[in-house]
């Protein structure tokens, strides 16, 4: 869709080629220093080229995020387009960020209960249980389900609608691609991974909470008490904001990866994979970002607090 | 008198494409293309694969932006147009897209009622009735309307395809190779559709094709292209433009070539080009 990147670069790699042959012309016999200066030329110019890419693909990136926004605020998606994209991500992936939470708390819980076990803090259990899940591994995992089973089918999707001209038809017919197709998957993953992420958190807590009190038999006044003592009402905030972050970052990549999908079916794949492992890395560049930003938010709020 | 002669000129065209280039990369695709197409007129746009006219057609409509020229229709430049204005004034236009370019996720009926619900302002009761009555235009029964595209065989997603893009009652109307890979009575069909598209409405069309009996059926002028691979130098990438008559005794061997649908040296040219178009 944006194809003004590529000449820029290539540009720049021919006019280096050039002057790196006025400087160390290509003889038929080259000597040692010519070949490590022509490899060393090379290795430049590889990753001359990366940056100069990578630094194209992030403004078109950013265009394109532009654009979305431009289009969500000047007319709202119709029903039709929003409807289906709301199932899918709000209750499609239900039963599995559900069964993630609930096998993510269990296993918080053994593994915790046998470190904190050597300390005698077994009571405390249930407090490091719930705040590692409602700050940290609700929202993460969440968001890794989601990028997972619904990034991925998004950036399949269009990019077999790009492959088969769908989404030049839909430009032809007047309605503008990021409109019809971007922003209600955006709105969907931004609306309802919240909810995702409560029910990540809930069934993690229930299943933590099982296990303690039922196999390792931690008595369930401690287990609550603690669990109210670490938790406060900022760690779900926490949770929540972040998700909120993780899901516009989903759909962004993933609609953006489908929309610049390669041609065949090699390209649709592609576009699948990357987009799964660029918003897995996103998430967790913003996670450790979020993380410092909202500790320092809440040391600023509540001076002498822990965080 | 002169500027009077070019004032007329330029209303006679509904279509106005000047000094066009187009460049992916390092490819140029297309270098200084000058085409003007008056209103009414069938303009068949020949030539081999990879020459650059579905590029051509699809620059007309604004979905691929020229690297240098203008492009007008109508009087407008559309690449100097906002998003908004290019979408109302592709409701002008029909494009027929080489593989129809369907929506899978949809019904027939809901792919034909597309433009009408994105844009017109019609009831359900009108939609329906216009939806059928395109669908039958094009010979296909009303039981299409609740399957699918998948479900379809190629000439009848084609066929559906031409009554998406006429639903609007477009102005300009292009078929991308509207016969490629249909069966000879099919591809008959298609051409048929073409014509009768043309008698029903005062209607512009170009038809980007490789099939020779689709050109000297339907067109009334013939424009055909050439890879940049092949011009001489200094050579425009227009070849021919003339009407069909003209085409069959046209003695540029290319031309001939291709009308005649020989290869001739074109193998060797293309490995010694390097180059597997």
């Amino acid at each position: 869709m944006y194809p003004w990147g590529a000449p820029q670069y290539r540009r720049a790699r021919r006019l280096c080629t050039n002057l790196m042959s006025i400087v160390a012309p290509n003889n038929s016999k080259p000597r040692l220093t010519t070949r490590i200066t022509g490899w060393f030329t090379e290795w430049v110019l590889d990753w001359g080229e990366l940056v100069i890419s990578s630094c194209i693909a992030l403004g078109d990136f950013c265009l394109f995020i532009l654009s979305t926004f431009r289009w969500m605020f000047s007319r709202f998606p119709k029903g039709e387009t929003l409807w289906p994209n709301f199932y899918q991500v709000g209750v499609s992936s239900l039963p599995v960020v559900a069964l993630t939470g609930t096998f993510i708390g269990v296993v918080l819980a053994l593994q915790s209960s046998s470190q904190l076990g050597h300390y005698g803090l077994t009571n405390q259990l249930g407090g490091v249980i719930n705040l590692t899940l409602v700050r940290e591994l609700g929202p993460v995992l969440a968001a890794t389900m989601l990028a997972g089973r619904v990034g991925s089918a998004m950036a399949a999707e269009l990019g077999t609608m790009r492959v088969t001209e769908q989404i030049d038809a839909l430009s032809a017919m007047g309605a503008d691609p990021i409109h019809y197709l971007v922003v209600p998957r955006f709105l969907a993953c931004l609306l309802f991974i919240p909810t995702l992420t409560i029910m990540a958190d809930f069934m993690g807590v229930a299943g933590g909470y099982f296990y303690s009190n039922i196999w390792l038999n931690i008595d369930q006044h401690y287990y609550w008490t603690n669990s109210a003592k670490f938790v406060n009402n900022f760690d779900l905030f926490t949770g929540i904001l972040k998700s909120l972050f993780f899901g516009s970052a989903i759909s962004l990549i993933s609609c953006y990866q489908g929309f610049n999908c390669k041609p065949g079916a090699e390209g649709v794949g592609k576009a699948a994979t990357s987009s799964f492992v660029f918003a897995f890395i996103v998430i967790l560049i913003l996670d450790l970002s979020l993380g410092l930003s909202l500790k320092a938010l809440y040391e600023s709020w509540y001076p002498g607090g822990t965080y | 008198m002169m500027i009077e002669q070019l004032l007329d000129q330029e209303q006679e065209s509904i279509v106005d494409v000047e000094k066009l280039s187009v460049t992916f990369g390092s490819q140029e695709v297309l270098k200084d293309i000058t085409l003007r197409i008056p209103p009414g007129q069938t303009l068949a746009l020949l030539g081999e694969s990879g020459c650059g006219k579905t590029v051509l057609m699809k620059s007309i409509i604004g979905l691929v932006k020229p690297t240098v020229g203008t492009i007008e229709f109508d009087g407008e430049n559309i690449n100097q147009l906002t998003e908004r204005q290019l979408s109302r004034m592709r409701l002008r236009y029909g494009f027929i897209f080489q593989n129809a370019a369907l929506f899978d996720s949809m019904t027939i009926g809901q792919n034909v009622a597309f433009p009408l619900r994105q844009h017109g302002r019609f009831s359900d009761n009108q939609i329906r009735e216009m939806v059928l009555s395109r669908l039958s235009e094009v010979g296909l029964p009303d039981s299409v309307v609740f399957k699918k595209p998948a479900e379809l065989s190629g000439g009848m997603r084609k066929r559906v395809g031409l009554a998406r893009a006429l639903i609007m009652n477009p102005e300009l109307i292009m078929y991308d190779e509207p016969t490629t890979g249909l069966d000879p009575i099919m591809s008959d069909v298609i051409n048929e559709l073409i014509l009768r598209t043309r008698s029903r409405n005062p209607v512009t069309s170009i038809v980007v094709t490789h099939d020779m009996h689709t050109a000297r059926k339907v067109a009334d002028r013939v424009v055909m292209l050439i890879p940049r691979q092949r011009l001489d130098p200094g050579e425009n990438q227009v070849i021919f433009d003339g009407s069909v008559k003209e085409l069959e005794t046209c003695r540029d061997r290319r031309v001939q070539q291709f009308v005649n649908g020989e290869a001739g040296e074109r193998l060797m040219e293309m490995r010694a080009n390097g180059h597997d178009q």
